[in-house]
């Protein structure tokens, strides 16, 4: 059987480089799963389990599984991912509890282990419950909450972790209870960590809760003395601290900033930076004619796009624009939407090919030959203040140059600041036009008219 | 014993950053729910639980971890293969 965990270990470290690659991906997503089949059945094999709860949870979870991966819209993808998370987070948390309940009298190095995979099991699993609640809306809005003293309530939190845990080492046999306040102390931990998280930075936190419920697996292979699983967590580990190191480089922000400081919190209270006067806007109608005469148009989206479901109308108008002759791009900011790759994801989901799909770094030095940039439902991204404006919370961000194109539509709901709090000059330059309304009724609107014409 | 897996352990994470440190951003959601799929490696353990007779208590909470890593096994990988489907290059 050992072989066997060999082989599967191999394949998910196969699996994930060449997930690394756009043309092996989808086989690679395969490779990783027959790994995790091998393991499955070399557990099976091992001759000393009975069956019968064993495959009752499989056939079970896999129901679930596989109707809600089937079932869900690619733009709830995130609050999915998140979620499926937490559930790992969740399975190694009972993993650890049962392996206690069975052993109270294991060596010391086991008991540490199950200590810590109940911790960062519950922590993923509170915490990622939350994030899904908080993406999904199903609590007040997606904004960050803080109160006074929220880190020395969370560094009190943390010191009970760890006195919990010394005590559990020493006398596991006779610390049942401590276990299970253990347990309580995650959750809580878990839901501390992801309150005074913004909707903007779900991105760090997702990869980061990633990561987590990797090391939770990490550590239940500890606890079990299982190679493969000790391997597989890792790599799932560290892959999710370089999402997050990615995702804090892209804000150029710390994770500490990130995860500390309630950004966002005083939305609208944050002063502007001089950013007055008054912003132009047209009608859908008089911005077909712009586009129509358009040899170059860059769509930039942000999270307004996946709100207002417009992926599937932009494709439309893109080809319409092609058609005309006009030469169309797409700018992806890596922390626009609510997931690292979000906007990718879902203008793939409207069937645009990903070679039209162009990273900030290599749009932005084409930014000032465009002849119309296209905003639509983002905010922060575009700010210039990023780069302009020393004063401003988001200076040094690295931003998306729409304000260099020749001409700027900004398609949004209303002036409302964006989840920074802090208001875009972009919407008051002299080469910016907003189109106030529903991003995806804007949209149509002017394929009408290219079909009309 | 203990120090090998550690030894493991670390091995394995330096091989993580090898592995994805270059990941174009067109792939980070794949890439983020494939991985996640992989920390329901967790699975074996459950199955371990719920299987190696323990006692009753401890039967259903390895019953509940399978089900729970399955969930995270299975949606994970067909939620990725659902995007990767997606993906595609421009036709000429």
């Amino acid at each position: 059987m050992e072989w066997l965990y060999i082989i599967a270990a191999a394949l998910f470290v196969i699996g994930l480089k060449m997930l690394s690659s756009p043309e092996t991906a989808r086989r690679g997503n395969v490779v990783s799963a027959v790994g995790m089949l091998l393991a499955i059945v070399a557990t099976l094999l091992n001759g000393h389990l009975s069956f019968t709860w064993i495959v009752a949870g499989i056939v079970l979870g896999s129901g679930i599984g596989a109707a809600s991966a089937y079932r869900v819209k690619m733009t709830a993808m995130p609050e999915m991912v998140g979620l499926f998370n937490g559930f790992g987070g969740l399975a190694s948390l009972l993993v650890g509890w049962a392996e206690y309940h069975m052993h109270p009298d294991a060596p010391t190095f086991t008991i540490v282990s199950i200590y810590l995979t109940v911790l960062i099991g519950g922590v993923t699993f509170s915490g990622s419950v939350l994030a899904f609640a908080k993406l999904a809306e199903l609590v007040v809005s997606g904004r960050p909450v803080t109160f006074r003293g929220q880190h020395i309530v969370n560094g009190l939190l943390l010191a009970a972790a760890v006195l919990f845990g010394i005590i559990f080492t020493l006398a596991p046999e006779s610390s049942y209870a401590i276990l299970i306040l253990g347990v309580i102390l995650a959750f809580v931990i878990g839901i501390f960590a992801v309150l005074p998280i913004g909707g903007a930075d779900m991105p760090v936190v997702i990869c980061l809760l990633n990561s987590y419920s990797g090391l939770a697996g990490a550590a239940a292979g500890f606890v079990l003395a299982n190679d493969m699983l000790i391997v597989a967590g890792s790599l799932v580990g560290t892959s999710g601290i370089i999402l997050t190191q990615i995702m804090c480089k892209a804000m150029n922000r710390s994770i500490a900033n990130v995860l500390f400081s309630g950004f966002g919190a005083a939305a609208g209270t944050v002063a502007g930076a001089g950013a007055k006067g008054e912003a132009k806007s047209i009608s859908p109608h008089d911005a077909y004619f712009a586009l129509e005469a358009a040899s170059s148009v860059v769509f930039v989206p942000g999270y307004g796009m996946a709100v207002a479901q417009a992926q599937h109308v932009v494709k439309e108008l893109a080809d319409l624009l092609e058609a005309n002759g006009t030469e169309v791009k797409y700018a992806i900011h890596p922390v626009a939407g609510r997931m690292p790759g979000h906007m990718n994801v879902l203008l793939a989901e409207a069937d645009v090919p990903y070679d039209q799909l162009v990273e900030m770094d290599a749009i932005n030095p084409l930014m000032p030959t465009i002849d119309v940039a296209l905003v639509i439902g983002a905010n922060d991204v575009v700010n210039p203040a990023a780069r302009e404006d020393k004063s401003s919370p988001i200076y040094g961000m690295p931003i998306i140059n729409a304000d260099q194109a020749h001409t700027v539509f900004v398609l949004k709901r209303s002036m409302a600041s964006g989840f920074a709090g802090i208001e875009n000059p972009l919407f008051f330059k002299d080469n910016t036009t907003m189109i106030f309304g529903d991003a995806k009724k804007t949209l149509q609107e002017v394929v009408t008219e290219f079909k009309a014409a | 014993m203990i120090a090998t897996l550690i030894f493991i352990f670390i091995l394995a994470a330096f091989l993580g950053f090898e592995l994805i440190s270059k990941v174009p951003s067109q792939l980070h959601t794949p890439l983020m729910s494939g991985s996640n799929a992989i920390s329901g490696i967790t699975i074996v353990g459950a199955m371990v639980a719920a299987g190696v007779g323990g006692g009753d208590f401890a039967t259903a909470l390895g019953f509940l971890a399978v089900i729970f890593a399955t969930i995270n096994v299975v949606g994970g990988y067909l939620v990725t293969d659902r995007m990767l489907a997606m993906f595609r290059k421009k036709k000429k």
